[in-house]
């Protein structure tokens, strides 16, 4: 707290300053205050984790390990199992990603290599205009525009086309694991291609350039040496998707079928995690029960922390890097 | 030869055709949600909508007055918490403190950041509902206010680092005392970006629904002071959503019109803000 | 600055002029079943004492249940009474007991959307019991068609609905079910939060119906005005005595009629699977949960008076939403048991 007058804090009277009279200037009490506000940040994250932690304390004892691998949910004889959950939120993410990857670093090379610059901002602006759009309405155009075109048309065509395939077999309620995970991919599209967007625009010049001179195509020169020098930035946008897809309540909830299943099948109805703790937590009668959908969130709150964790790192090598080779 | 080079460039131009088709799809999902809930909202706007109480289970003429106002509330309040928080605790960093204090609010802000909206929810109820025995807007807006948080942190901190040091440098010249130089100088320096963060935060929790279900649970009526609970738009979207009434659905088209148009506007104006660029010139 | 001031100061009155107390606002939240009769009740019950208003939400019978027990909502509501833990939990947490007041009686009926099928089927005991364990897995199964003759059922794949929340309609479906199919009640048991071996999950009755509304081939079970207002056919279920009843006021009456005479103290009794030869088997009484002791005396005494009220004129909208009064008996027993709330 004695801290000398190293710190240029403008006084026009050099040496050293009593704390009174340092307080009377308002800086020390500036400092305080602002201090607190931004402990008070430390504070209620460091409680949510506190909260989440003990809050699970009874299942953690209880079912140990075994509670990420068994596939039972009931609450009648007092087993629960994360397991259908964990499998539903996996394979929601993975089918979104599996659509909104493609789709969404194409459409970021289309912005970030080949349209004008007022094109480019153009369609940014609006594509982050779709990453504002909340998850229950979503989730509403889901319910009414999605399931029943899944039901009616894709879900038939899939099966009559693929549906040799374990993946596509099953009848078509139109809800299920492969409606949610369409919906999750048009709310993650906008993420994968802003953030890819800006990666590939942070590749210095030169790169291209060298290669479009050895006579690549333009194709070529993208594919072959831009994208790949930003390709740790586009992971992290695909991380950031993820955490996304696995977070997601209300779009989801309302389009999966509600049911605890593991199936190989998408057309089958399932359950994740976010979804069943909106579902079942304003009900959840007696400790074991509360404590595993507190114990659900604990382990949601983990996967999406080590993702974003990751997202960021990958996002910030790549554009320091791009940063450092365009200043050689 | 000149057949190789042929088949490359039909490849690159094929390729890059599809990278557009790409954009235009993506861009093509917005109008169409946009299309589709201005037909389908616009045609259930009616005047009952935002001026009545909803009516009993299968009686129409029923609206989301309450609805309205309940979000209102609970956003005003989520801002009472967010703004100062996030703004107060970005002057700390941006200013005051030392780096590693900094990275461990900055690491904590990115934290709370990446909670998923429902666990956010948990914690609110465990924290505010279990507590004073009662689901309330207080309990909501305690949760939307976390989640303004880190978005009006990183971001305000972000702006007013970015003020240019010669500007901090010749108020301090003149004798300004550091929180002198912070309030007249450096915070209306950067007031665009700073506006533009809290109005982004601002838009992303107007719309969040998981939080609320069990923190402003619910109310059929208009709710009185903060400690009761309150209907909020998303919920009503939500409840109307899933049930089988058409007279419900309606409503909830009309809601998620509502709903998004705030939000799209706050955007707009938002980004309009920003892109007008900051105060002063970078040197 | 100034301006930031200006508005905060606006924001604060803004703040204070909106959290100025008006009505009296009593919280509840449970049970789906009945939420029709009850959101008519508390509107009718408002426009009849304007400072009073009662909020109903329709989360299911296990939030209810949950939400009394923690003191977050004033009273609950719920189709599947609470059960010994569950009453003793309660009693733990507060030092003093909770109250169950039947409040109507209603139906559970098994709901369906065959296309091409517009009858109302006949499902037997075996029938539910097969389809909900997943065991019967097609519309033209021998065990629903051979209640249907005459009924030209297609080859499709039956789709199962149920609850995804905590549901006192669940329970009761449940409960009828353990009473008549021994597998169900070793494999499954009875309860509002179940294993379900099939289907998909709606949330409330609502959900229920609106899943069933939009999938073909879909059955599920809903209280009878969810089915009768929303223009969905339900069957008959053959009773005890072995007679096929399609749910109706009657049916449910004379299924509450036998344990009139032997209704506990407590109002916690199941009437599903009644004897009688127009019984309606998957009936029930729906009950709210009241706290035995209210900290404030204005809530008590509110709470206290629409319960007079939802038992002498309340009575009245029933029948108007496909719910059957309760019987004398029962109001007369209720009655007296108000006194109970102190």
């Amino acid at each position: 707290m004695a801290s000398t007058t190293t710190v240029p804090n403008a006084s026009p009277i050099p040496g050293s300053r009593s704390l009174l009279s340092r307080l009377r200037e308002g800086d020390e009490i500036a400092r305080l205050i602002t201090f607190l506000f931004a402990a008070s940040v430390v504070l209620v994250t460091l409680l949510l984790v506190f909260e989440l932690w003990q809050g699970s304390a009874l299942p953690r004892h209880k079912f140990g390990f075994n509670f990420f691998v068994t596939r039972v949910w009931d609450p009648i004889f007092d087993q629960f199992g994360a397991l259908p959950f964990i499998y539903g939120t996996l394979v929601t993410a993975g089918v979104a990603l599996f659509l909104a990857v493609p789709l969404g670093i194409g459409a970021a090379i289309f912005l970030a290599e080949l349209a004008p610059a007022r094109v480019s901002d153009t369609l940014e602006f609006f594509i982050d205009l779709l990453a504002a759009v909340p998850s229950v309405i979503y989730g509403l155009l889901g319910v009414f525009i999605v399931v029943p075109l899944m039901r009616e048309y894709i879900q038939p065509a899939l099966k009559n086309s693929l549906g040799f395939l374990p993946l596509f077999t099953g009848p078509a309620y139109g809800l299920g694991f492969l409606t949610a995970g369409i919906v999750l991919a048009i709310m993650v599209i906008p993420y994968i291609i802003s953030v890819s967007r800006e990666v590939l625009l942070s590749v210095p010049r030169d790169q291209r350039e060298a290669a479009l001179a050895l006579g690549s195509t333009r194709w070529e020169s993208t594919w072959k040496v831009v994208v790949p020098f930003a390709r740790t930035g586009i992971m992290g946008s695909i991380f950031l998707a993820l955490a996304r897809s696995l977070g997601e309540t209300m779009a989801v909830t309302m389009v999966i079928g509600n049911t605890p299943t593991i199936s190989a099948s998408l057309f089958s109805p399932g359950d994740s995690i976010a979804s069943v703790i909106a579902n079942q937590f304003t009900e959840a009668t007696g400790d074991l029960y509360l404590q595993s959908l507190i114990e659900l969130g604990l382990v949601l709150f983990l996967l999406t922390f080590i993702l974003n964790g990751l997202a960021r790192l990958l996002i910030v090598a790549t554009s320091q890097r791009g940063s450092e080779m365009g200043r050689a | 030869m000149s057949g190789r080079l042929r088949w490359r460039k039909f490849v690159s131009g094929f390729m890059l055709t599809m990278t557009g088709v790409c954009a235009v799809v993506a861009v093509a999902v917005l109008f169409f949600i946009l299309g589709y809930l201005l037909y389908h909202g616009g045609t259930s706007i009616s005047w009952n909508f935002f001026t009545k109480l909803p009516t009993p289970v299968g009686e129409s003429g029923g609206g989301m007055a309450n609805a309205i106002v309940g979000s209102a509330k609970l956003l005003l309040l989520a801002s009472l918490i967010g703004v100062p928080i996030g703004f107060f605790g970005a002057i700390y960093l941006a200013e005051f403190s030392g780096s590693t204090v900094a990275f461990v609010v900055r690491y904590a802000a990115d934290l709370l950041n990446g909670v998923p909206s429902i666990v956010i929810g948990i914690f609110a109820y465990s924290l505010v509902v279990l507590p004073f025995k009662h689901f309330s807007t207080l309990a909501g807006g305690f949760a939307l206010g976390l989640m303004m948080i880190p978005i009006t942190l990183r971001s305000t901190e972000e702006f007013l680092l970015a003020v240019p040091p010669p500007l901090r440098e010749g108020a301090m010249a003149l004798g300004a005392s550091k929180w002198k130089t912070i309030a007249t100088v450096i915070v209306p320096a950067a007031y665009r970006g700073i506006l533009t963060a809290v109005l982004l935060a601002f838009a992303r929790v107007a719309g969040e629904t998981a939080p609320l279900l069990f923190t402003a649970f619910g109310n059929r009526f208009w709710s009185p002071g903060w400690n009761q609970p309150t209907a909020s738009l998303p919920v009503m979207i939500f409840t109307y959503a899933i049930a089988p009434y058409e007279d419900w659905h309606r409503q909830a088209w009309a809601a998620g019109l509502v709903l998004l148009g705030l939000i799209l506007i706050i955007n707009i104006v938002a980004r309009a803000i920003l892109a007008r660029g900051i105060a002063v010139p970078r040197t | 600055m100034k301006k930031i001031a200006g508005l905060l100061a606006a924001g604060l009155f803004l703040a204070v002029a909106l959290g100025a107390q008006g009505a009296l606002l009593i919280n509840g939240a449970g049970a789906t079943f009945p939420y029709p009769i009850y959101s008519k009740w508390f509107d009718e019950y408002h426009k009849l004492h304007g400072d009073i208003q009662i909020n109903y939400q329709s989360v299911g019978s296990g939030a209810g249940i949950k939400q009394v027990t923690e003191g977050t909502v004033d009273f609950g509501a719920s189709d599947g009474p609470m059960n010994e833990e569950q009453i003793k939990t309660f009693q733990d947490k507060h030092g003093f007991s909770i109250l169950h007041f039947p409040t109507v009686l209603g139906a559970a009926v098994p709901t369906y959307n065959i296309p091409g099928v517009t009858a109302a089927l006949n499902f037997t005991p075996d029938a539910l019991a097969g389809i909900f364990l997943g065991r019967v897995t097609k519309w033209n199964d021998p065990v629903i068609a051979g209640a249907n003759k005459g009924v030209s059922l297609p080859a499709n794949d039956i789709v199962v609905v149920h609850r995804s929340d905590g549901s006192g309609t669940t329970y009761i479906w449940t409960d009828y079910l353990s009473k008549v199919s021994d597998d169900w009640k070793n494999k499954v048991g009875k309860g509002t939060s179940i294993n379900w071996p099939v289907g998909l999950g709606g949330k409330g009755n609502e959900g229920v119906t609106g899943l069933i509304k939009q999938t073909p081939n879909a059955v599920g079970y809903v209280e009878l005005i969810y089915a009768a207002q929303n223009n969905i056919t339900y069957g008959s279920v053959k009773n005890a005595a072995g007679n096929f009843v399609k749910a109706d006021l009657a049916g449910v009456s004379a299924a509450a009629a036998s344990s009139v005479k032997t209704m506990p103290e407590d109002f916690r009794v199941s009437i599903t699977n009644a004897p009688g030869k127009a019984a309606y088997p998957i009936s029930s009484f729906t009950w709210l949960l009241v706290p035995e002791k209210f900290s404030e005396a204005g809530k008590r005494d509110a709470t206290k008076g629409f319960l007079k009220w939802m038992m002498a004129d309340g009575q009245s909208y029933a029948e108007q939403l496909s719910y059957a009064k309760l019987p004398k008996e029962v109001v007369a027993k209720e009655v007296k048991a108000i006194d109970n709330i102190k």
